[in-house]
């Protein structure tokens, strides 16, 4: 059936296509060994959120008897449940990476729930109990290494201004800013960060205005939370100030400016899954953890960070390492309208479901969520 | 081709065939509409060939795995055809107005106003029966569309606004309106991190044509470009957006209601593309978010030119393009070409087929008196 309607197509264009098809067909098509998908919504090369996947890509790369097959430019379409297909049908992937937010729902699930046997692994921490078993979601608390970013980047502020170009007034957006905010707190307690949201993930012109703009303002560390940082960071440097990167270390990008940043770490996460699955092992399907779980960590620092906030951030760091863990959202905490959003004496520890909800700024962050 | 009636090249073409009995002389016109476009897509591919072949990538294989991805397996055929549809009926929104002369270059805004009026309909309508759901999405799509692109038609008509840039404006204003609605009065408060609508409810979304995953939106198309090509060349009504088309004010003279002819037409434009959007709704999403402006709009610009805004030639050039983005997937995975390739792919398409235009009339073998 499927091979008469190529063999009808055959001899109806009788093309050049057909008989290069025909005469390079023999090739071996799929191997004996494993292969894995990932499919990024942007650039692999982005100095963001998809190299950073790209880098957990390229460390499965390295382990023996694996195959990774790449996908960029995917968008949140059908055509991400079409690039799924495509890597099953064509290239034989039995296990699948469809990183970017919106692949989740209905589009990994869809294909989830067509492919029983196959493992999903998607990035965002989506998965709730209705949803197939073989769908996994996890991620990663980076406001830890916010925190981290905020200390480093309240020390080193001689104005005190701090900025944050961020893309959309969500949950997980807004809780980066205020763990930055409160992080740089820590080092002075008057500092204050002022955040311009662009509206959208890759609004690279906008970056680059919210990044002067915050610079004319008298802010001289700046930090994002965007698809791609690089167009902050590039221009922040330009403009002799000095950055905290985002989701990969842009250091390479402005070596001298560069402070710290909040980096993902799926180099280590991804070798963990292959691990899991070849020892027979399920991961769970709704998988987090922060700095001390290797799911983020903190760029290494500058040659402009001072002694005494590398002293102040490794102190920190080893406590979000320990067996207590930190909170930074603890009780007594005052939104920057002047209401308390958390009360005293509670700590909102990393997994307290209420954080996921975020809708406020905190206190010394100058804008609004509207 | 109406709207350069008055290129006195395609005045041969078309006067030329009716001076000889001969077979080529009869069909000459026919056959100049499939001999050159498709000399001028063997020119590209061969021009793309070259081009990978400078990146050190064989040509051979290259043409191999856009076949077997776009046309080689019956996967690879439905991967094409759901990519094509959207497309058809996006091209429809440029083919249409093209008759009278328009350029409208809007259809991502119709796409996404009639995505949000069916999307309201639908949630208006909860819990009515499925069939008038259905209906009332694909009729509130259709209004929506419409009357967005309506509204670069009226711009032009009463008000002389150049209807190509009103409607690439209202574009992004069709963007932010639908931003500013999913992120605040439509937004399902569940929707955390991913500001979208609530769902329109499975029981509602249109599924696939039985015994394929391809959508019904491909079938919407089919029937929208047929119509559109027996209401240009086979009615009045059609004769006369010709007529108008090629010249204004003879139209005028002859006492047609150009005003009205104006409107009609961007109104059956502009509702093709919001039955695109309708479709990428009820087929695919189930619910409205950002992911919608995903370009099928500005994808459909090309189509209708490459299809010189002939609405039955605007199928296979879907099917074309869709075969090419299927294909896109494979080359990244199997070439390592990144995916921009198969974005010069489509402007050197572009290109090629705009300069055959030259060539029609021209070839003297297809000529009546040579």
């Amino acid at each position: 059936m499927e091979f008469g309607r190529i063999s009808r197509r055959h001899l109806l264009q009788g093309g050049a296509a057909l008989t290069l098809g025909a005469a390079t067909g023999a090739r071996p098509s799929f191997a004996a060994e494993t292969t894995i998908g990932f499919i990024y919504v942007g650039s692999r090369d982005d100095y963001g959120y998809n190299q950073a996947h790209a880098q957990g890509a390229a460390a499965l790369k390295k382990i023996p008897g694996l195959k990774v097959v790449e996908e960029e430019k995917v968008p949140e379409t059908d055509a991400v449940e079409k690039t799924i297909e495509s890597m099953i049908n064509l290239d034989g992937a039995t296990l699948l990476f469809p990183t970017s937010f919106g692949y989740y729902n209905p589009h990994m699930v869809k294909m989830a729930k067509k492919f029983p046997k196959l493992h999903f692994e998607h990035c965002g921490g989506l998965w709730s109990d209705k949803d197939p078993k073989n769908a996994g979601s996890y991620f990663g608390y980076i406001d830890e290494a916010q925190y981290i970013s905020g200390i480093v980047a309240g020390y080193s502020s001689k104005s005190g201004k701090l900025g944050f170009v961020a893309a959309k007034p969500i949950p997980q957006v807004l809780r980066n800013i205020n763990a930055f905010a409160l992080g740089a707190r820590l080092a002075n307690p008057k500092a204050t960060t002022q955040v311009i949201f662009t509206g959208d993930w890759s609004m690279p012109v906008k970056e680059a205005e919210a990044t002067n703009s915050l610079i004319d303002q008298g802010v001289d560390v700046l930090t994002c939370h965007v698809d791609g940082p690089k167009t902050m960071v590039e221009n922040a440097a330009r403009r002799g100030a000095m950055v905290c990167g985002y989701h990969v270390n842009q250091s390479p990008l402005a070596p001298k400016a560069y402070l710290t940043g909040a980096e993902w770490n799926w180099e280590a996460l991804y070798p963990k899954f292959v691990k899991m699955i070849a020892a027979g092992e399920s991961i769970p399907n709704f998988y987090r953890g922060g700095l001390k779980e290797e799911i983020v960590k903190t760029s290494p620092y500058g040659e402009a960070v001072s002694a005494e906030a590398r002293k102040h951030a490794d102190d920190v760091k080893a406590k979000f390492l320990s067996g207590d863990g930190y909170a930074i959202f603890k009780g007594g905490l005052v939104d920057n309208k002047g209401k308390t959003v958390i009360a005293a004496g509670t700590d909102r520890g990393q997994k307290d479901p209420e954080l996921e909800k975020m809708d406020y700024l905190v206190e010394g962050v100058v804008g609004a969520t509207s | 081709m109406t709207t350069e009636a008055a290129d006195p090249v395609e005045a041969v073409g078309t006067v030329a065939p009716a001076a000889d009995a001969g077979f080529l002389q009869r069909h000459g016109g026919a056959i100049e509409y499939v001999l050159i476009p498709g000399v001028a897509l063997v020119g590209a591919l061969g021009v793309f060939g070259i081009f990978v072949a400078m990146f050190g990538k064989s040509p051979l294989d290259l043409y191999f795995y856009m076949y077997y991805g776009a046309f080689g397996t019956w996967f690879s055929w439905q991967n094409t055809l759901t990519r094509a549809a959207p497309l058809i009926l996006t091209a429809l929104c440029t083919a249409l107005p093209a008759q009278l002369g328009m350029v409208i270059i809007g259809g991502e805004g119709a796409l996404l106003i009639g995505a949000l009026s069916a999307t309201s309909a639908a949630l208006l309508l909860q819990g009515m029966p499925p069939l008038i759901v259905q209906i009332a999405m694909v009729i509130a799509g259709v209004i929506g569309g419409g009357l967005w692109v309506m509204l670069s038609g009226a711009l032009r008509q009463y008000r002389g606004v150049n209807e190509t840039i009103s409607s690439l404006l209202l574009v992004y204003i069709a963007l932010a309106v639908l931003n500013h609605l999913v992120e605040g009065a439509m937004r399902d408060p569940a929707s955390l991190n991913k500001p979208s609508t609530r769902e329109i409810g499975a029981a509602n979304m249109f599924g696939s044509i039985p015994g394929t995953d391809v959508h019904w939106g491909l079938v919407f198309g089919l029937i929208a470009a047929i119509a559109a090509y027996i209401l240009i060349y086979h009615t009045v009504f059609g004769f006369a957006a010709r007529v108008a088309g090629g010249n204004i004010r003879a139209a005028k003279i002859v006492g047609l209601n150009v005003s009205k002819l104006i409107l009609t037409v961007c109104f059956l434009a502009g509702g093709a593309a919001g039955l695109a959007g309708m479709v990428e709704v009820a087929a695919v999403q189930g619910r409205t978010n950002a992911n919608l402006a995903a370009g099928y709009g500005f994808t459909g610009i090309l189509v209708a030119f490459l299809a010189r805004h002939n609405p039955l030639a605007i199928i296979p050039v879907a099917i074309l393009l869709g075969g090419i983005s299927a294909s896109g997937g494979l080359l990244q995975r199997r070439l390592g070409l990144p995916d921009a390739s198969v974005l010069v792919l489509q402007g050197i398409i572009f290109v090629f087929v705009l300069a055959s235009d030259a060539l029609y009339g021209r070839i003297g073998f297809l000529k009546g008196k040579s």
